[in-house]
């Protein structure tokens, strides 16, 4: 019996993935208080987590799993289809939001007043919800669903932060990700006037007999835009550092090491599953649109990190020069170029997240995250700091980190190209990387802070803020030296990417 | 609001037939056009009618504000119960033709529910977002 029920679990976990969030966003409301909320919303994280993990070695194990939503077959109902990249990313959004929740207990509680914390929490779940509803899902129009809900309800957790500026940066946020959602849902609407059909394996089908029609360049022109927008590619990043520096401490730790990471996963579905990447890449030269706005984006968002003042706003900016080596190895075309990619989508979130929870702690003790409110820090708060220098020597690419493997695989891919330049390019781009994060270990560790000032007087941060965040720094090491997991997957998602173009 | 009559009397004679229409559309969505999303769009807008003319005090004696946030909670509930009910009688998710011996009937009643759940979180999601304006000062 109990054997039946185990299976019976087993073939549901597809639509446990989804639905547990879901349920538990109305069941943290009805707690009506912040910490049963918080513990609701804990619990089914990490449940999500081991569904995810539960998913990709059932994925490793026997290949693509497919799950028809209410026993509708596939063209015609919505089908959830889950291979090596994005059980990959469920990974990655359900194991950031689980540690992000532990950390958010105590973060939250001074940052959040307490009417608000249950329906910060229900906000928490449904953008859990969506993102991990975009990732599962094989049917392109249930992308924009689950797009739109995780994209309110960021919108609202961006909103509920500390300054009344979290406002500004949230309504941005709003205007600039409805305008990204809108391009997506009209070329998606645009596929389907060509083609009649939403699933992706089913229009990666019928593509091909039409692709030569405005219809289907402007629908590719309409992705690529909207798709930009959400993943905040250069040039249109603009709503990126308000919302990461004005939000929570917990959500920035979230949104950072999520949700841009989901959108560069539907970037790569719709270019390389649904256009297919010999139409993409071979026939229209998208990684010619690709490349130079990564390159761009690389150079300028680093050399703008290091002028902020504002360390938060500098990790914002150092995630948009991330976001630009993902879509470089994106647009290198090839398995050591694509493997560089998704390595550095779980390679980032570890790190940027970890990062990010550092800044928490300190902002959790010291009220401020300014240059100047970090003097002396470094012997005041060892833990978080230590932490965070771990987490920057990751971000500049030191061995041993996992920000290492990542740019090694970029590296390798431009040189099996040829494109020396392009390898000095990215050596190059890392030392201003380690420019931006040497100003905060200076101040931190060499300044004295003055007498009287709150960071003189600061004592470590609570446990539990520090127990996720060095969670997160052991993963960003062990992962640096252990490459079989995330490079294994990595480079055999890149293969089935490739592969479905021929 | 003491002095438009007019106004008051016809809201009086057209809030009850509003939310009988919005009911229709509620319950008929399986055969005809209509459904959660518009019956509940109906639905609030009869409560934010009534808000407007007679002023948020009674509307909310009406509609307190924290039994709206619970009905938009289980609304969603209800739909994702719903759709959970599938997969403990035998089929996948949101799988209504295993509710019921007859799938036909299976599906009739699926539909019902879950158009209910979306029914009441949308009406009621309406209403606070009313109150939400309504109450700032």
């Amino acid at each position: 019996m109990s054997g039946s029920v185990a299976a019976d679990l087993l073939a549901q976990l597809a639509a446990i993935q989804v639905i547990l969030p879901l349920l538990a966003a109305p069941v943290c409301v009805l707690t009506g208080r912040g910490g049963r909320a918080w513990a609701v919303a804990l619990v089914v994280s990490w449940c999500a987590f081991l569904t995810a993990w539960g998913l990709l070695s059932q994925v490793l194990d026997q290949g693509v799993i497919r799950y028809e939503l209410g026993g509708w077959a596939a063209p015609w109902g919505i089908e959830y289809r889950i291979d090596e990249i994005n059980s990959f990313v469920l990974l990655i959004v359900s194991g950031v939001s689980s540690l992000a929740l532990i950390f958010a207990r105590t973060s939250v509680a001074r940052e959040v007043p307490e009417e608000k914390r249950s329906l910060f929490y229900c906000a928490w779940m449904l953008c859990l919800t969506g993102l991990l509803g975009i990732t599962i899902t094989g049917d392109a129009f249930n992308v924009f669903v689950f797009l739109e809900i995780s994209s309110l309800s960021t919108y609202v957790l961006v909103s509920l932060g500390s300054h009344r500026r979290a406002l500004v940066s949230a309504f941005r946020y709003l205007v600039l990700g409805t305008v990204g959602a809108t391009f997506i849902l009209i070329g998606v609407g645009l596929l389907y006037a060509m083609t009649g059909t939403l699933n992706m394996v089913d229009l990666a089908e019928r593509i091909p007999p039409v692709s030569q029609t405005r219809t289907v360049y402007a629908a590719f022109a309409f992705l690529a835009v909207g798709i930009g927008l959400k993943m905040a590619l250069f040039p249109f990043h603009a709503w990126l550092p308000g919302a990461y520096a004005e939000a929570p401490s917990a959500v920035t730790a979230f949104i950072a090491g999520a949700s841009t990471k989901v959108a560069v996963y539907v970037l790569l579905r719709f270019y390389f599953t649904v256009f297919g990447a010999s139409f993409a890449f071979g026939e229209l030269r998208f990684e010619l649109f690709l490349m130079p706005l990564a390159l761009i984006c690389i150079l300028i968002m680093s050399l703008i990190a290091v002028y902020q003042n504002d360390i938060k706003r500098t990790l914002a900016y150092s995630s948009l020069a991330q976001i630009g080596y993902m879509v470089l190895g994106i647009s290198l075309v090839s398995v050591a170029g694509l493997t560089g990619g998704i390595v550095h989508l779980f390679n980032h979130a570890l790190m940027k997240s970890a990062l990010f929870m550092s800044l928490g702690c300190v902002f959790y003790r010291v009220g401020s995250i300014s240059l100047a409110s970090l003097e002396g820090l470094g012997r005041r708060m060892p833990w978080t700091l230590g932490a965070f220098v771990v987490g920057a020597l990751s971000l500049v690419g030191v061995p041993m980190t996992v920000g290492f493997v990542s740019k090694w695989y970029l590296i390798f891919a431009a040189i099996d190209r040829g494109w020396w330049p392009l390898a000095v390019f990215v050596v190059l781009t890392s030392l201003i990387a380690l420019a931006y994060v040497w100003r905060v270990v200076e101040v931190a560790y060499f300044r004295t802070a003055r007498e009287g000032s709150a960071q003189a007087e600061a004592v470590e941060a609570p446990v539990l803020m520090l127990v996720p965040l060095w969670m997160l720094v052991a993963a960003s090491v062990y992962f640096g030296l252990d490459t079989s997991l995330t490079v294994g997957v990595a480079e055999r998602a890149a293969e089935t990417l490739l592969g479905s173009g021929r | 609001m003491q002095h438009h009559v007019v106004l008051r009397i016809v809201c009086k004679l057209l809030i009850p037939l509003i939310l009988l229409f919005a009911l229709y559309v509620q319950f008929h969505g399986d055969y005809g056009p209509g459904g959660g999303f518009q019956a509940g769009v109906i639905f609030g807008a009869g409560f934010i009618l009534y808000g407007i003319v007679f002023g948020l005090r009674s509307v909310q004696t009406v509609a307190p504000p924290p039994v709206v946030v619970m009905v938009s909670c289980a609304g969603v509930l209800l739909y994702a119960l719903v759709g959970v009910a599938g997969p403990m009688m035998g089929g996948n998710y949101l799988d209504y033709s295993v509710l019921l011996d007859d799938p036909v009937a299976g599906q009739h009643l699926g539909i019902i529910l879950i158009e209910l759940g979306v029914g009441l979180t949308v009406a009621s999601t309406m209403t606070a977002l009313f109150y939400a304006f309504a109450e700032r000062r």
